[in-house]
């Protein structure tokens, strides 16, 4: 009991070792590939003008601080991220952690359920395709998985739109609900969860295609193992082996690649949640870059890379807990 | 420009409809109350109050919460809004508005000419059009809580054009004075007189408006409820247009290409009207700095080049007309329709760059860097066709793809640029959309959609000058059609299109295209039927 705390701790404390100099960098490096960035926040917002004066640029560029020397910009972004503030936005004049607050919900939502429909149906369609390898379901199953693995998602998104909602008028073609119905209960449950299906379900083929064929390979080379003729010999059903003994440890691989994928999806929905105007994190980042809003676009770095952090610890416990073998001081 | 003549507008206002303006079908004599409209939007502005900007978003939020003094009708006739009546002088130096009386703001204040005063004088200070328009605006005097008088330095001809909400929107002076108006947290929650009461704006999704029960103009509003969706993507709005999730969209709402198929929709209006007050113009910017460009024949040669008719057809589809001259068709008043484009003549072409200096060599004469504001991906169409038209003359062009940031920043700040397609409107002067091209005091690096191409000439500036200046109608056209041949004869800029913009709305909403500026309307007459 003791050990697995011990255990527990030092994962976290390591975790949080790790943490530290992935942010610094984070921070360093892409405060710094912003400025090479051409034009400011305000040469965009004169530019969505379609008119400006010398007059008005200067007064956007002493309002955003963007006349101050990048240097003086920079230790200014650092002190406000020393006091767990990730700034203002200058286009949008509010707080950057409301902006993201207010994504957060939404972005988790979205990722979350994407995330689980693939891993369960990518899980159990590798378990089939393992278990039937080289046989007919193994076969349709695959050439299903590489469609899955090919088709790029904004066309699937599209794709599911124009038959489910213009089409069969099943479902609504965007948002993620229905605004100002004033819905509580179940009935916003309801109405979420129909905002919902279509994006998660175009967010997750890619993803179903890719834990699929990692379940399959990593469940082929188990099956291989020598505990596993054990098993079998000590005449457990077959059932029994492929689920216990082979799947949990195939599993590893599986969610290893899962936890890397939180990290990129947290702001990497951008071409769904534009497709369906899911008010995303993704979407506020790819905004902030063409809208040169860079504060926004920062914040969204160090919050998704803390995220990142929190999903390798958790991912690591986890390991931990699917095979002992993996002590937290040791590497999965 | 409209007769500036007072007018008596008791009979008008008290008309329960304008509708016979819209050419959409009869006017319906009593609208029905009721009902949720959901308008879409492609991109979400900074703020929602156009009184520091001139975002095209803000543009069509703003005016159905922060009402301007006028409104204007499909032929440029000035109409009442907030104010009932008004006059100018004779020289030009004075203009004077009768406000409407029993207005209050949304927090209960009552609306006066205190108000006014503050938003004009706001607007000159801050807003990026504002700044020229009331230039010469040295006092606005509130004689009485209802009278409002604008005391002019010089004539400004065009100033009686710039009431409308959109562009000179009227703001509570106890909401924003003694605080910056930038940061004003009023510009993201605003407070007006319209016909729709700010609610919520969640950021990245929608905006919701609730009809004002005190609107001066009972029993308007019809809709109890304007919703605002934030749809990115245009093949997505086309699809929630196809899905009935949206009522209306303004500013060309769905690509393009789907325009002539949406006209035959049973479901759905196609509307081309209301967008005069922007004056569309589409152009071909030369950089004189570079000095093959800067000799005439060569900028000649290229507009020989050019079909300005296929421009359209390719890259617009169509959807517009040819416009030679920088004044677009749509400003009827100062558009010189005499001026026929250059005709379309490669060989001519060929000849003019022989004589210029730069001869066949290899099939190459020399070469050219063309960007293109990504604003409008016909932009990119169009730049496409110019390149080949140019190639085939042996004028090697390289287009160069950037967003819009990077784009504005290397014509007007880097200006690393030899073509270029812009889309630099009119808006609903000349004075103030066309001067800021060909005005040589208007050469500013740095500043966006200035003079591009560093173009240079006295007589132009005094044309451009005097212009702005003249308060007699005829005569300020002259001027302008005295430019227009300068221009036209020197091509500083190919002028190309004045495109349309389009309205998609479902067929059950009426009342949307009465006024020059269409979706920029306050929509107090919107209604389903």
């Amino acid at each position: 009991m003791l050990g697995t705390l011990n255990r527990l701790l030092w994962t976290l404390v390591r975790g949080v070792l790790r943490a530290v100099p992935t942010l610094v960098g984070v921070v360093v490096v892409s405060f710094l590939l912003m400025q090479a960035a051409p034009g400011d926040a305000a040469d965009v917002m004169a530019g969505e003008s379609g008119t400006s004066t010398v007059e008005t640029m200067a007064i956007l560029r002493a309002r955003f601080g963007l006349d101050q020397p990048v240097l003086t910009q920079f230790v200014g972004f650092v002190a406000n991220l020393a006091h767990f503030s990730l700034g203002r936005s200058p286009r949008w004049d509010v707080p950057v952690a409301d902006l993201i607050l207010a994504r957060l919900p939404d972005t988790l939502l979205l990722m979350g359920s994407a995330l689980g429909f693939a891993v369960v149906l990518g899980i159990g369609l590798g378990a089939v395709m393992a278990s039937f390898v080289n046989r007919w379901p193994d076969r349709i199953l695959s050439v299903v998985t590489l469609l899955f693995y090919s088709v790029p998602g904004f066309w699937t998104g599209l794709m599911a739109i124009l038959i489910f909602s213009v089409g069969l008028g099943l479902l609504p073609s965007g948002g993620s609900q229905t605004i100002a119905a004033g819905l509580t209960g179940w009935d916003r449950v309801w109405d979420v969860a129909a905002h919902l299906v279509l994006p998660a379900a175009a967010l997750s083929t890619f993803f179903v295609a890719v834990y699929a064929r990692l379940t399959r390979a990593a469940m082929l080379e188990v099956q291989g193992q020598d505990y596993v003729r054990t098993a079998t010999a000590k005449g457990l059903h077959p059932i029994v082996v492929a689920t216990r003994h082979v799947l949990r440890n195939a599993l590893v691989p599986v969610t290893t690649v899962a936890g890397l994928h939180v990290g990129s999806l947290l702001g990497g929905a951008m071409v769904i949640e534009t497709v369906f105007s899911w008010p995303g994190l993704g979407r506020l980042a790819f905004e902030a870059v063409m809208k040169r809003d860079f504060s926004v676009l920062l914040g969204i770095l160090v919050v998704s890379s803390v995220v990142v952090v929190v999903v390798d610890v958790l991912v690591d416990l986890l390991h931990a807990a699917l095979d002992p073998r993996i002590e937290g001081h040791g590497h999965g | 420009m409209p007769t500036i003549t007072r007018r008596a507008f008791a009979g008008l206002a008290t008309l329960p409809f304008f509708a016979p303006l819209a050419g959409l079908g009869p006017a319906v004599a009593a609208p029905t109350r009721g009902g949720t409209l959901r308008l879409v939007m492609a991109t979400e502005s900074a703020n929602l109050i156009p009184i520091d900007n001139t975002f095209g978003t803000t543009g069509i939020i703003g005016p159905k919460i922060n009402e301007g003094l006028l409104a204007y009708d499909l032929k440029f006739n000035p109409v009442p809004q907030l104010a009932t009546a008004w006059a100018q002088s004779a020289d030009g130096l004075s203009l004077e508005f009768d406000l409407r009386p029993n207005v209050t703001w949304h927090d209960g204040k009552p609306f006066t000419a205190a108000d006014v005063a503050f938003s004009i004088l706001t607007l000159k200070k801050v807003h990026p059009r504002g700044r020229a328009t009331f230039a010469n605006v040295v006092d606005v005097e509130t004689p009485t809580p209802l009278k409002v008088i604008l005391r002019l330095s010089k004539p400004a001809p065009y100033i009686l054009g710039a009431f409308a909400a959109s562009e000179s929107p009227i703001v509570a002076k106890h909401v924003y004075e003694g605080q910056e108006i930038g940061t004003n947290p009023a510009n993201a929650a605003p407070i007006g007189t319209g016909p729709f009461v700010f609610k919520e704006w969640v950021k990245g999704s929608h905006i919701v408006l609730e009809r004002n029960p005190n609107y001066w103009d009972a029993p308007k509003p019809w809709l109890d409820r304007i919703i605002v969706r934030f749809i990115p993507d245009a093949n997505a709005r086309s699809a929630a247009f196809a899905a009935g999730e949206i009522d209306i969209g303004g500013d060309t709402p769905v690509p393009r290409s789907e325009i002539e198929t949406l006209k035959a929709s049973p479901t759905l209006d196609v509307v081309s009207d209301g967008y005069a007050y922007l004056g569309n113009q589409s152009q071909l910017v030369y950089n004189l700095d570079n000095p093959i460009l800067a000799k005439l024949e060569v900028r000649r040669a290229i507009a020989h080049a050019i079909d300005l008719k296929q421009v359209l057809a390719v890259a617009w589809y169509g959807q517009g007309v040819v416009s030679p001259t920088p004044i677009t068709p749509l400003l009827e008043a100062f558009h010189d329709g005499s001026l026929q484009p250059y005709a379309h003549d490669p060989k001519k072409a060929a000849e003019l760059l022989d004589k210029a200096g730069h001869p066949l060599v290899d099939g190459k004469r020399f070469s050219l860097r063309a960007l293109h504001n990504p604003f409008a991906d016909a932009n990119s169409r169009a730049v496409a066709y110019v390149r080949q038209a140019l190639g085939r003359l042996g004028i090697e062009v390289t287009v160069q793809n950037l967003d819009f940031a990077t784009y504005v920043k290397t014509v007007y700040g880097d200006r690393a640029f030899d073509i270029e397609i812009e889309n630099l409107g009119n808006a609903f002067d000349p004075t103030l959309g066309v001067q800021r091209v060909y005005w040589s005091k208007n050469f500013r690096p740095g500043l966006g959609f200035s003079n591009g191409a560093h173009y240079a000439n006295q007589e132009v500036d005094r044309l451009l000058e005097a212009a702005a200046v003249e308060p007699d109608t005829a005569k300020r056209r002259r001027l302008w059609f005295d430019f227009q041949k300068i221009v036209q004869d020197e091509l500083p800029v190919l002028n190309l299109l004045s495109n349309h913009s389009y309205t998609v709305a479902k067929k059950s909403v009426r009342g949307h295209t009465l006024t020059i500026d269409g979706p920029r309307a306050n929509f107090a007459d919107v209604h389903f039927v």
